[in-house]
């Protein structure tokens, strides 16, 4: 994505071997087949420096990634990470100590943060090697393409917090 | 000091991946010390059984998403092993090219963002960069320059697809190389800088008569090749690991323990390379080094930080060599004809040594595998360096010996997610 590129950047992150871990993926290829020429959608494994250089010259960025909470499975969380940090514990379904949550912070720290940097956590109920993605997960990637293509098309990102 | 402490750390943070550690002390003995890996095996070893040899570097690539190529580099040379195949020339030079793209990347990572926290008294890498940003920008950019190493003859940063047995499916061209150089020359000066910020960290007063191991070759610092050499004279071929190493099953880690036939534990990795093979590094990586106060054989595993260091010094020197006389081969990759029989491969991971060994039938289907990941193998060591670490320092407040506990774990870089994920540190005392 060149500095120039005013589009809305998507980035999933996820890992399409590990069952639900593969949901930022799903969004991801999700919504360029929606959006193809209005967001640029790329899938990415959650290493923490690399999506600092992705966002680094983005004005609005959209991340989805799994979660695991404790709440419902397929339930969608949403925040505005360019106004308060992730709760780090429910993103920690990742091979990588320099994650999400660690790449926010530190490029909140080193005003490296897009203006707008909207997070989807997707709960996850199975992140098990070779699993196939769960049903109720699979609905709930339907619905965040559903949310972030509206959020594209209309280029002010929502506000609500969560979506069930 | 009490009779009896209990020292509990729910979670040990900045390692790659997932594990508990438990101390317990009876006055001022260590009775136990285990490093307890519960995440559950991931069984790769099995998903290798019946798939065809070409696979087997692009499944491995997925055990670890900070060391792939690692992986990768194990596995195409115990398949050509197996098929009595030698790759050479500029292939075998971008094979080198592209461990050095990973040694940065990973050495960055864990130098910046996951170690020098401990030495500055910070609880993380935020604190440094509310401190001094440009710090972390260096590591940051470093860490960028190795991925984009890895990338440009990997296809990719992350779990790389361009590599396969006999070479690689695409090779770049001088031209699509070219841009690379100016960054690896910045990546150098700043690996230099690197060296002497982190030679300027205090350093716990703590030595141990390690077994060092790792790969030794003639005529460079071992990235794919060599014979296994260790620091008491052990001097063998890759294909005798299993016959001077084993792994055992422990009650409390889903993880093998690594250990010499003789029983004892041993190290690899950055300190134990740097020991075996100071001769074979890059001239300035050498001086760097020097003039950092390290030299061989450095015992203390706190400046493991500082080989990581010069390490990644080299590893730049060598891309910005291998670039310099790069001339792509006529093809991409060696053809290989599969023939029955068992391969054997063992290169130098950023961690340390990584050994696969496979048996594939005339077809070229893996019959077996086995793989030994560098954290396993140093499993033993760290719980030996944490039981004569605490015993030594005894007298240290609860919150200060748990600090060092934790630091002293992260000198090895372990890597629980190669063979597991997420380490909790408990210290009991009676």
């Amino acid at each position: 994505m060149g500095s120039n590129d005013s589009r809305v950047l998507v980035i999933g992150v996820g890992n399409e071997i590990r069952g639900d871990d593969e949901v930022g993926l799903r969004v991801a290829s999700g919504v360029r087949e929606r959006l193809p020429h209005q967001c640029n959608s790329v899938e990415e494994s959650g290493e923490g420096a690399r999506l600092m250089e992705l966002w680094k010259s983005s004005q609005v960025t959209i991340l989805v990634d799994a979660v695991k909470s404790g709440a419902e499975h397929g339930h969608i969380h949403r925040y505005e990470a360019h106004n308060s940090p992730l709760p780090a514990s429910m993103f920690h379904y990742s091979t990588h100590a320099f994650g999400v949550p660690q790449a926010i912070e530190l490029a909140r720290v080193m005003n490296q943060l897009p203006q707008r940097l909207i997070v989807y956590g997707i709960e996850g109920k199975c992140f098990d090697e070779g699993a196939a993605m769960s049903l109720v997960v699979e609905r709930a990637v339907r619905k965040v393409v559903e949310l972030i293509t509206f959020e594209v098309s209309q280029h002010q990102p929502l506000t609500s917090t969560t979506h069930q | 000091m009490p009779a009896s402490r209990t020292i509990d750390v729910d979670a040990l943070a900045r390692v790659e991946g997932e594990g508990a550690l438990n101390l317990k002390i009876q006055g001022r003995k260590v009775t136990d010390a285990k490093l307890r890996i519960y995440e559950p095996p991931r069984f790769f070893e099995a998903f290798l059984r019946g798939r065809h040899f070409t696979e087997a570097p692009d499944i491995t690539a997925r055990i670890c998403g900070i060391c792939p190529i690692a992986y990768q580099m194990s596995a195409v040379h115990a398949m050509e092993n197996a098929c009595g195949v030698q790759v050479k020339g500029s292939l075998r030079d971008l094979r080198r090219l592209i461990y050095c793209g990973e040694w940065i990347e990973s050495h960055a990572l864990h130098i910046y963002m996951l170690h020098a926290p401990d030495f500055l008294g910070y609880d993380n890498v935020l604190q440094i960069a509310r401190d001094n940003p440009q710090i972390v920008q260096r590591g940051l950019r470093l860490k960028k320059i190795g991925n984009a190493l890895v990338s440009l003859l990997g296809g990719r940063e992350i779990h790389p697809i361009n590599v396969r047995v006999g070479g690689f499916y695409k090779v770049p061209t001088k031209d699509e190389i070219a841009p690379i150089v100016e960054e690896l020359k910045w990546a150098r000066k700043a690996a230099e800088e690197t060296v002497r910020w982190v030679a300027g960290f205090k350093f716990p007063d703590f030595e141990q008569d390690y077994e060092y191991v790792a790969l030794r070759h003639p005529d460079e610092y071992p990235f794919n090749e060599g014979r296994l050499v260790s620091s008491s004279g052990l001097d063998i071929a890759v294909n005798d690991y299993e016959d001077n190493f084993i792994e055992e099953h422990v009650a409390h880690s889903n993880a093998l323990h690594g250990h010499m036939k003789n029983g004892g534990a041993y190290i690899t990795g950055p300190m134990a390379r740097f020991n075996l093979n100071f001769d074979k590094l890059s001239s300035s990586a050498q001086k760097a080094a020097r003039q950092a106060g390290l030299k061989p054989t450095c015992r203390n595993p706190f400046k493991s930080i500082i080989a990581r260091s010069v390490e990644t010094l080299h590893a730049c020197d060598e891309a910005l060599r291998i670039i310099k006389q790069y001339t792509p081969p006529l093809e991409p990759a060696v053809q290989i004809h599969p023939h029955g029989g068992t391969g054997y491969g063992c290169t130098e991971a950023p961690r340390g040594i990584l050994y696969h060994r496979y048996t594939i039938d005339d077809n070229g289907i893996i019959l077996n595998a086995k793989i030994v990941p560098p954290t396993s193998q140093n499993q033993s060591g760290i719980e030996e360096d944490l039981k004569h670490f605490v015993e030594e320092n005894i007298r240290l407040s609860t919150d200060k010996l748990t600090w060092q506990c934790e630091q002293l774990i992260r000198n090895y870089d372990p890597c629980i997610s190669c063979a597991t994920h997420y380490l909790k540190l408990k210290i009991e005392r009676e």
